[in-house]
């Protein structure tokens, strides 16, 4: 009986199910979330549309917004994480010992980490990446519509998985990268570290994907004419961002597949006997993870490019100096990561090899600065929400840039490493560059996905409850972690006076909180007046590249004829210098709707959960069902459709005759 | 008019065809975005054999390589696969005939090598396990047994890929999309020979010396 038992449920049994409270509320009330989402959409009749329309969608612009949508849940998850965090760590002193025990402490902060750099930051970035570059590259989708489909719902498959930890079993209590010998069996017996393993492993398969799939799009389908040196500049930043994705992911992908190896199959890989080398981890998973905050970062360099050329308008100071800037920044960024861990014992020669070369990436990230401050000069600059999140970002990416520098000389990092003042470099490099950034470019072309404006007024008021929220929240931790406090403590002695800052540092979570909430508000209150809002040109801000030159919300087609380009800043010239005849429309090829990716991706689901809980006959039985889907795709002799050039004529002309209104 | 805008005419031409026929772009796109796929799964193989190299002197009390490898059997291996990576490249040569018996004799041909080549791989893992000397043992054996194992579960999804291709030829003939698929699977062989004569270099000939 028991057998059978362990042979048809693994590892699972009822002692799965949590019993903290905390844990358990939290995954009741996403259930709870769930059951009315489906009883909201049966009750509007919606399944048929939400899955013909949006979910085996292979439309680049809907599969943007589903990115988006996931992700923003997403953030708001890590979101409560962190404001768990910042509660604990504000009241858990001396004799006081909080409302957290300490390993669902370790689980939340774990959680926090994983889910914002790979389920919210990666998510907007692949959002944006699929919303804009098409369009911008004058291109009518990605090269692979079905592969992205596919990603976006591995992306899914693994975000489900860390939701599912929370309601059977845990997840990992190893921070965010789960060093060994902490994540290996021995001391960490959970399915924790497994669930971990698995749901980075599907999601960043989903990753490598679209970079091989954006990285191929870029190089091979973009409108004729358009030379490398003529591609606008967020096409340049994803181009590296798509190099660093396949030169990175694959490490990741090796690194949690040993660690599972070590886990499941008794190997030595990072244990501490047998011969493991659990250093070889932290280098792996480094050579990986030092690129991944460059993945994330270099799309927000490309997006304020976009911005601040826009809305001073004038054209980008140093065209060639920004695309050198990006792709030494892109080589240069596999040679720093040893600097996470100085602390190693390499020896003087290597960390200071690291150190210097950590200092050199300030030089490209410097020009990239200051030429958008060029740009900037004697420019008509508008003061549009999207610039306010500019305007932050350059001063706290600068601040946070020093720290980093400080952080990059091996004495001073034998002082801070692993101390709040890392923790409070890092967050300012993440939500004062990546997330602003992000944030900016979704202000930005909000228009062209969704047809009217964003409020500006409530807009505003988001920037700065974020910005001063930020400060608050950030400047108390490099003071703390000067005084010599850790990160991922639970509890602290009374006597080292650290409590007020802690305290200031959790109110400032409450700001950025409302300044979430403030987001929400300018989305609710935009849509309601999205007829005064709407954007009947197709081009709101006198934008420069292609995008704008469609109409808004972009056609499915994207362009009724493919442009074809002889300029840097081309729709600036078509508006101004060079008179432009479009082609004449003819009839195009469009891709199918598939309904093979969304059942990829919840096999994909059921084959990690059944890695994660050693149920091998299901592992089995889905990796067969994923064979037998993509081989059913790949039999599908006609995935394209014929769109007839009498249809396209009728929408433009609709578009032309709004435009003329 | 430039060379790229009459390649854009050239496409939009000969669209009434492209119903039955796929578009040129798309064999162009394919072979281009499954290359640089092959550069991942070339970084993916390059982290096994970095940590190989880190781990390949930690024994603990286990055997080294110079105890447990069989040159002979690795000389079959390598012949095997080099083998069916030439009748690898005569079956796309052979596309050109537009005869199936003849492509489909080469596509067997490189099957039933590449399936040898397994054979003798599973062999002599099956033969290590069972004197003991798994990858329980030490690190060396875990990263051995990793990285040889990867290559083997590559060789093993091109097997079942060319049970799809022959399948596909079969039923649909030849048309510009089975070239394609032909084209992206040979490049998937060849670059796993490659990895192979690495694997030999490395983890067998290297393996030999005494430490």
């Amino acid at each position: 009986m028991l057998y059978f038992a362990s042979f048809f449920l693994g590892k699972l049994n009822r002692h799965a199910i949590p019993t903290d409270m905390v844990t358990l509320g939290a995954a009741v009330s996403i259930v709870l979330g769930l059951i009315f989402g489906a009883i909201l959409i049966t009750y509007f009749h919606k399944w048929k549309y939400l899955w013909k329309e949006w979910l085996t969608s292979v439309d680049h612009k809907k599969i943007g917004i589903m990115y988006i949508i996931v992700a923003v849940l997403m953030l708001i998850r890590g979101g409560v994480d962190a404001l768990m965090l910042r509660g604990q760590q504000a009241t858990s002193v001396g004799v006081h010992h909080g409302y957290l025990s300490s390993s669902t402490f370790a689980q939340v902060f774990s959680a926090h980490g994983t889910i914002m750099i790979f389920f919210a930051a990666m998510g907007l970035m692949f959002g944006i990446i699929n919303l804009v570059l098409p369009l911008q590259i004058g291109s009518r989708d990605v090269a692979f519509p079905f592969m992205n489909l596919t990603s976006f719902w591995l992306f899914v498959a693994g975000m489900v998985l860390v939701n599912v930890s929370l309601g059977i079993g845990d997840f990992s209590a190893a921070g965010w990268l789960a060093y060994p010998p902490l994540s290996e069996l021995r001391y960490s017996p959970t399915v924790g570290v497994d669930y971990w393993i698995w749901s980075l492993e599907i999601a960043g398969i989903g990753s490598l994907l679209s970079g091989v799939n954006f990285f191929t799009t870029i190089l091979k389908t973009r409108a004729p004419g358009m030379s490398l040196t003529k591609m606008p500049m967020f096409a340049w930043s994803v181009l590296c961002t798509t190099s660093l994705i396949i030169f990175a992911f694959p490490i990741l992908t090796v690194t949690l597949t040993l660690l599972y190896l070590d886990r499941t199959m008794g190997m030595h890989f990072f244990t501490a006997a047998a011969g493991g080398n659990m250093m070889m981890y932290v280098n792996l998973i480094w050579a990986w993870g030092h690129p991944e905050v460059y993945i994330l970062i270099l799309p927000a360099f490309g997006i304020f490019s976009e911005i601040v050329a826009t809305f001073s308008h004038k054209r980008l100071f140093g065209y060639r100096t920004m695309v050198g800037a990006l792709v030494s920044i892109t080589v240069l960024s596999f040679t720093v990561w040893l600097h996470h861990f100085f602390t190693m014992g390499a020896g003087a020669d290597v960390n200071g090899f690291f150190g210097i070369m950590t200092m050199v990436i300030a030089i490209p990230t410097g020009v990239k600065i200051f030429n958008w401050l060029f740009t900037m000069y004697k420019g008509r600059i508008k003061f549009s929400q999207s610039m306010l999140w500019f305007f932050g970002f350059v001063g706290l990416f600068t601040v946070g840039g020093v720290a980093g520098v400080i952080l990059a000389m091996p004495p001073a990092d034998f002082q801070l490493h692993n101390s709040l003042f890392l923790v409070a470099h890092f967050h300012t490099m993440i939500v004062g560059g990546v997330l602003f950034g992000y944030f900016a470019g979704l202000s930005y072309w909000f228009p062209k996905i969704f047809g009217y404006k964003l409020n500006e007024k409530l807009g505003r008021i988001s920037f700065y409850l974020w910005f001063s929220g930020f400060l608050l929240a950030f400047v108390p931790l490099y003071i703390l972690g000067l005084l010599g406090a850790t990160r991922r403590i639970d509890h602290y002695s009374a006597s080292l006076g650290w409590q007020p800052l802690f305290i200031i540092a959790g109110l400032g979570v409450l700001v950025i909180a409302s300044g979430v909430f403030m987001m929400i508000i300018q989305h609710l209150v935009s849509f309601i007046n999205r007829d005064k809002l709407k954007d009947k040109t197709g081009d709101p801000w006198n934008g420069k590249t292609l995008e704008w030159s469609v109409s808004s919300p972009a056609p499915f087609y994207n362009f009724a004829s493919i442009p074809v380009v002889h300029s840097r800043d081309f729709y600036w010239d078509i508006k101004n210098i060079i008179k432009h005849e479009p082609k004449e429309i003819t009839d195009v090829l469009m891709p199918k709707n598939s309904n093979h990716a969304p059942i990829i991706g919840f096999i994909s689901i059921l084959f990690g959960f059944s890695m994660v809980w050693h149920i091998w006959w299901l592992s089995l039985v889905s990796l067969l069902l994923i064979i037998i889907v993509i081989f059913n795709r790949f039999n599908d002799e006609n995935p394209n459709y014929l769109l007839r050039a009498e249809e396209i004529i009728e929408i433009e002309q609709s578009h032309l005759r709004l435009k003329e209104s | 008019m430039t060379a790229t805008s009459q390649q854009f005419e050239i496409e939009h031409v000969s669209l009434a065809d492209l119903r039955k026929e796929e578009s040129p772009s798309i064999f162009e796109n394919v072979s281009f975005g499954f290359f640089v796929y092959l550069m991942t799964d070339l970084v993916l193989f390059a982290s096994l054999f970095a940590v190989y190299a880190v781990l390949h002197k930690n024994i603990a009390n286990g055997p080294s390589g110079y105890n447990i490898f069989n040159l002979n059997t690795v000389l079959a291996e390598t012949l095997l696969l080099l083998t069916s990576s030439f009748t690898c490249g005569l079956t796309l040569l052979s596309l050109r005939t537009k005869k199936k018996i003849t492509v489909l004799t080469n596509l067997a041909v490189t099957f039933l090598l590449g399936l040898g080549f397994l054979l003798i791989e599973i062999n002599e893992f099956h033969h290590l396990v069972s004197i003991g000397d798994s990858w329980r043992v030490s690190g060396f054996l875990s990263s051995f047994f990793t990285l040889v194992g990867t290559h083997g579960l590559h060789i093993t999804i091109g097997l079942i890929w060319m049970i799809y291709l022959a399948f596909r030829l079969y039923k649909t003939g030849f048309s510009r999309a089975n070239l394609r698929r032909f084209t992206i699977f040979t490049l998937f062989w060849h670059f796993l020979d490659v990895i192979w004569i690495f694997i030999f270099t490395v983890v067998y000939l290297m393996g030999m010396l005494k430490l």
